[in-house]
């Protein structure tokens, strides 16, 4: 038992050995989702891969077990010699923030928080703008004049998307409705597929015909729930129209995979920058997947119509309404 | 006692079994657990951080189980309890103990309907206290979004707490999250035991929890007794809102609790629902807690679920400890 101990001990002080030269060492804490969530923490699991075959970095990836873990994690990538440590999620901005304030000689990124610090860079998207694209194909696509929204929970970044596509849906048919509902009001309404499925079922049996899930892992449900009554959904995050193909109309993407490389590949290079970035249509931050499993959904009329939309936005003609600072688009 | 040890050992050990499923070596699992939990002053604080909630939520579950009550309740309870810690301290200017006090109101308060419903109208303690978690998640998280949510950030949290109300961590465990509010659990562990072992009115409870008929031919209140059971469970419950409000976060952030309320009933299991027994039982589901954070690090294919396997074998394998006990420990001692 001693030896054996004492054999992975030898075995742990090589690896650190070898964490202390050769390639950029990255390491990363996923939001409670975990990466199996095919959404939001899976696109950063993908851009981690990325790094890991195009760049050779050396990438860690871990989850944590509570709120209360962030810190700790962060703490042990901080102290065993990693370079870059790159947090996913919102609710990990003040362990962050705690972080970086100790250590300033390490980079760090944050995805979804805002945090001013020289060695921070904070990457927030603007979801509004995506998910304003998405309610548009959604309304065009809608043949019952009734759409659906069902998001993980009544959060503000949640409130975000659903104010994006209501006012997407609304610009293009003024008189549509929207169904907004959640999972629910704990932490597991973001790995609740079951529930969801029951929520979307229930959307479309009030009409819906469309639904948009912000839901993390739950959205799997939701899926299932279209191709049960033969509707349609959008995925969020990631593009998720492979999940299953021909119900899911569009993925409203969130480019955390390209974030994540883009961040890897500034520090290799030696010319990481810190600071605040909102990436929106026009960063190519936010979109929606267009591709070979959703493209005979996609009509060539609505592909004109929202390539319209996305240059207006792009170009700041059109204003799409952001629940961060307050706006409305009607009751 | 030696049964229970020998069924906590044969837990751990069963679970780390199931680590060779997946091509880890358990004794290096079990290497990684200890260290990540005692290694050092920083991992035995964080140890002792994750243990305190779990006191007072295996206390929750013991008093009322003493009574032979089930409550499933401590996870609603102690978000009410975090929940009024949070506004007593940002909103109202009043002295340190009254956000204690409001805290452990809010949970008792929260245990009350589960508790008169069981006293007077036959309902089923287990299945209110399960939907008033519900309840409370929703209600916490619709006050905290509506009315006192903190602008400053996109986390969903109440507004910060006055600095008068905070706890600073203790030097001695090097930046891990413990304070001196953390001899609150053990102290308040002390007085349950008093209260149960040495009081008329813990006796009571026992009896009551062993027998129902001669608790009622004993002249014993059944209704209150029942009641005041559940009550102090709740309360005990929302006393998690002090320390992690006023020791930790300096806030009431939504959904805290990785369902420390669900953890209390394997505490209490393990405690024997003795209050000393807790405090030790606490120790250990905390310092399994703080390693299994770690495995992610250092194993490849080891995730922190590795805590649900291991609280799932250890809960099977006290339910079984006389069936383990007679089978196979005695075995050896003969």
């Amino acid at each position: 038992m001693l030896v054996f101990a004492q054999k992975i001990m030898g075995a742990l002080c090589l690896m650190l050995h070898a964490w202390a030269d050769g390639p950029l060492h990255v390491g990363v804490v996923l939001d409670k989702g975990g990466k199996d969530d095919r959404s939001f923490n899976a696109a950063a699991c993908v851009g981690m891969l990325r790094a890991k075959n195009e760049l050779g970095a050396d990438v860690k990836i871990v989850e944590a077990i509570d709120d209360n873990a962030f810190e700790h994690l962060l703490r042990s990538f901080t102290q065993r010699s990693y370079d870059l440590i790159i947090s996913v999620g919102v609710a990990q901005t003040s362990a962050m923030k705690k972080m970086a304030q100790k250590f300033p000689e390490k980079h760090f990124m944050i995805v979804d928080g805002e945090i001013k610090a020289p060695n921070v860079r904070s990457v927030l998207f603007q979801e509004q703008e995506g998910s304003f694209l998405v309610g548009a194909i959604a309304a065009m696509t809608s043949q019952s004049n009734k759409i659906g929204f069902l998001g993980g929970m009544d959060i503000p970044i949640i409130r975000r998307f659903e104010m994006g596509y209501r006012c997407g849906a609304r610009f293009v048919r003024p008189k549509i409705q929207v169904l907004t509902h959640f999972v629910g009001v704990t932490a597991d309404a973001w790995n609740n597929p079951p529930k969801a499925k029951e929520i979307a079922l229930t959307q479309y049996q009030m009409g819906a015909d469309v639904i948009f899930g912000a839901a993390g892992a739950s959205g799997a449900g939701i899926f299932d729930a279209a191709e049960h009554v033969k509707k349609f959904a959008i995925g969020v995050d990631s593009n998720q129209n492979w999940v299953k193909p021909g119900r899911i109309l569009t993925s409203m993407e969130k480019r955390v995979d390209e974030v994540v490389f883009a961040a890897i590949k500034d520090a290799q290079k030696g010319h990481f920058q810190a600071g605040v970035f909102h990436l929106g249509l026009a960063q190519k931050g936010v979109g929606y997947s267009l591709d070979t499993y959703n493209q005979a959904l996609i009509t060539p009329t609505i592909k004109k119509e929202i390539d319209t939309l996305s240059k207006a936005i792009i170009a700041g003609t059109l204003k799409v309404p952001d629940f961060y600072v307050g706006d409305s688009c009607g009751p | 006692m030696i049964k229970t040890v020998f069924a906590l050992f044969f837990g751990i050990c069963s679970a780390l079994l199931v680590t060779l499923v997946a091509g880890e070596s358990p004794f290096h699992i079990a290497w990684v657990l200890t260290h990540s939990a005692f290694g050092s002053r920083y991992d035995f604080g964080m140890t002792l951080f994750y243990a305190s909630p779990l006191i007072f939520t295996g206390l929750a579950v013991a008093i009322p189980f003493r009574a032979g009550l089930f409550n499933i309740g401590a996870e609603g309870q102690l978000t009410m309890g975090a929940l009024a810690a949070a506004l007593v301290g940002a909103f109202w200017d009043v002295p340190f103990g009254i956000g204690c006090l409001a805290a452990a109101v809010a949970g008792g308060l929260w245990a009350l309907p589960p508790a008169i419903l069981r006293a007077y109208g036959r309902g089923h303690e287990v299945i209110h206290t399960i939907m008033m978690n519900f309840i409370a998640a929703g209600v916490a998280s619709w006050l905290t979004l509506s009315f006192f949510r903190n602008p400053e950030t996109q986390n969903p949290e109440t507004m910060p707490v006055v600095h008068r109300f905070l706890f600073q961590p203790i030097a001695f465990f090097h930046e891990a999250p413990v304070t001196w509010l953390w001899l609150l659990g053990p102290c308040v562990a002390l007085l349950c035991a008093f209260v149960c072992l040495s009081t008329r009115w813990g006796f009571e409870l026992s009896v009551l929890g062993q027998s129902e008929r001669v608790a009622h031919a004993a002249g014993i209140a059944l209704k209150r007794r029942r009641i005041e059971a559940l009550v102090v469970g709740g309360m005990l419950a929302g006393l998690v809102g002090v320390g992690e409000v006023y020791g930790n976060a300096g806030c009431f952030v939504l959904g805290f609790s990785p369902g420390l309320g669900f953890m209390g009933i394997a505490v209490a299991l393990l405690g024997k629902k003795h209050p000393l027994g807790i405090i030790a039982s606490a120790l250990v589901f905390g310092a399994l807690h703080k390693g299994t954070s770690d495995l992610d690090f250092e194993t490849d294919r080891m995730t922190r679920d590795m805590s649900c396997v291991l609280q799932a074998a250890i809960i099977l394998s006290l339910a079984a400890e006389d069936i383990l006990y007679s089978k196979i420990l005695r075995r050896f001692i003969t």
